[in-house]
């Protein structure tokens, strides 16, 4: 068995709730004690004594519902977020990105933001320039290269995206959704290009509510279930128990609305 | 640590601020000389034809003064934005969070130094020249310069998305400063009880340096010192404040 690339040790995180702060200046001077207190107290705990591990060239899905702490967890992984308990080791080069296109900004074009991410990214202009050929033959959409990407698509945005990923050279690789809005071409390019990633011994964390793509990419899969691990292991068993459990709370919610 | 990453990371940032802020640079360039003369006008109008107010060279005088502040003043006046306007930057990508204001003030100082000619156009004008201490004189004070901006902006940038009212206070601030150094005045007017306070006022000793420096191409040793005191305690602060919170900026924007 392969070494560890990322280790998850009983880690929390909890957000500070920063609105009661945004009161403005008088309120808050008015309030000061009071104001002071909120900003220690009140914390929403996103992720709650989490732990795994994920080796070396392995494919580790991670499942949930719409805020069940996922994006957290790879926010933790790439650095971008800091726990509030417990330490996280990560081991090798991670792809400090959360979410395709992250940096991207939309009065650039699209040659230009591929610059930017790029260099946002590790690269150096010359590499970037060097590759950037190859980038905008990927993303299929070359055409609209010169074009500011306010006028994008969501599903040109993530082509964008991951055209330039998938020119890159990590050890670590963190995918968030971004299956959901591509089209079925490039949905198939994505999973070829990670199936790629796989076989050159790239670990990869896969977070997605595409449970056919969970079971052809990851070995692993976490679930992930009110800020808290509910199962972990095989990835057919944690996604058979998942759409189980899915089902289950679609059928209560049926019996709760004929009652 | 500044490898070579770092410094295409902060060429692409600043291209790209470029592009954002003024959709081309030949406008950026525009705007950055036509918003100094601008207030060189009013204040000329003011002062010097309403007012009457007794000094050769007016107009020379104020621009040689603006031009610097305009460098300060932009700058500063951003920087509560420059995370905020970033954000989808900052949460979703691990980077030196710090090279955003560094851009920032970078920018404005190429558009400092771009109107460089056109104050030496207006020496022409008023029969002067250009001397030789610039050389040296012009690096060095933007050098200070440069320090003491880059620590504003770090506190002002870096405190804005947790307190978003600082927004009103930088600006009432820069207005304050503004008016409380000379730049629209010479030193020798404050009454001579005050004089003292000038020293206190972090940016007058360094605004007075330009303009000596660009008029008669000196440049007081007292007064440089005193500048570059207040931009390494400015800076220091600033590092200190952005090393305290900086963690926290992916979670409040
Ligand atoms: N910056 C933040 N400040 C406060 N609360 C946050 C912040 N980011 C996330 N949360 C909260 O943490 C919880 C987990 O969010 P997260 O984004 O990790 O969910 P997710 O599993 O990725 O959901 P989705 O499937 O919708 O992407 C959510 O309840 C959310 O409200
Ligand atoms: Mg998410």
């Amino acid at each position: 068995m392969s070494e560890p690339a990322v280790i998850f040790d009983n880690i929390s995180k909890s957000y500070p709730m920063y609105h009661h702060f945004t009161g403005g200046i008088k309120n808050f001077l008015f309030h000061l004690p009071k104001a002071l207190k909120s900003l220690r107290g009140s914390r929403y705990e996103a992720l709650r004594d989490i732990s795994f591990e994920v080796r070396k060239g392995e494919a580790l899905g991670i499942i949930g519902k719409n805020g069940a702490g996922k994006s957290t967890t790879l926010g933790l992984i790439a650095g971008v977020l800091k726990p509030t308990k417990g330490s996280i080791v990560v081991r090798g080069r991670t792809l400090p990105l959360l979410e395709l296109g992250g940096g991207f900004h939309p009065e650039l074009t699209g040659r230009e933001n591929i610059m930017l991410n790029g260099v946002l990214l590790g690269l150096l202009r010359a590499e970037v320039r060097k590759k950037m050929d190859e980038i905008i033959e990927f993303s299929g959409i070359s055409e609209f290269m010169d074009q500011p990407i306010r006028t994008y698509s969501s599903g040109m945005l993530a082509r964008l995206g991951f055209s330039v990923i998938a020119h890159l050279d990590p050890e670590i690789l963190l995918i968030d959704e971004i299956l959901a809005v591509g089209d079925l071409e490039f949905q198939q390019k994505c999973i070829e290009k990670m199936m790629d990633f796989k076989r050159n011994d790239v670990t990869i964390v896969f977070v997605s509510h595409s449970m056919g793509a969970v079971e052809m990419l990851c070995d692993r899969v976490v679930w992930i279930d009110d800020n808290a691990i509910r199962m972990s292991g095989n990835t057919k068993e944690v996604v058979k128990e998942f759409e189980k459990a899915e089902r289950n709370a679609e059928l209560l919610r049926y019996v709760k609305g004929n009652l | 640590m500044i490898t070579r990453h770092y410094i295409d990371f902060i060429v692409v940032l600043t291209q790209k601020e470029m592009k954002v802020r003024y959709k081309s640079s030949v406008l950026g360039y525009f705007w950055s000389i036509a918003h100094p003369l601008a207030f060189a006008l009013i204040f000329f109008i003011a002062f010097k034809i309403i007012m009457k107010i007794q000094m050769e060279n007016y107009a020379l005088f104020l621009i040689t003064g603006l031009f610097p502040w305009q460098w300060l003043a932009n700058s500063v006046n951003v920087s509560p934005m420059v995370f905020i306007g970033n954000a989808s930057m900052v949460k979703k990508v691990n980077f030196s969070r710090s090279a955003l204001p560094l851009v920032t003030v970078l920018q404005d100082g190429i558009h400092f130094v771009l109107s460089i000619p056109v104050i030496v156009l207006f020496m022409f004008v008023y029969h002067k020249s250009p001397s030789l201490s610039w050389l040296y004189g012009i690096p060095i004070l933007m050098g200070v310069q440069f320090m003491m901006t880059y620590g504003v902006c770090l506190v002002v940038s870096t405190i804005n998305p947790f307190f978003r009212d600082m927004e009103r206070l930088v600006s009432l601030f820069i207005m304050f400063m503004f008016y409380l150094t000379p730049i629209i005045y010479p030193e020798s007017m404050v009454p001579e009880r005050y004089k003292y306070l000038l020293n206190l006022n972090p940016v007058a000793p360094l605004m007075i340096s330009w303009r000596n420096l660009f008029l008669d191409g000196t440049l007081d040793a007292g007064l440089l010192t005193i500048s570059i005191s207040y931009s390494v305690a400015t800076f220091a602060f600033g590092y200190a404040v952005y090393k305290r919170l900086s963690w926290k900026l992916a979670e409040v924007l």
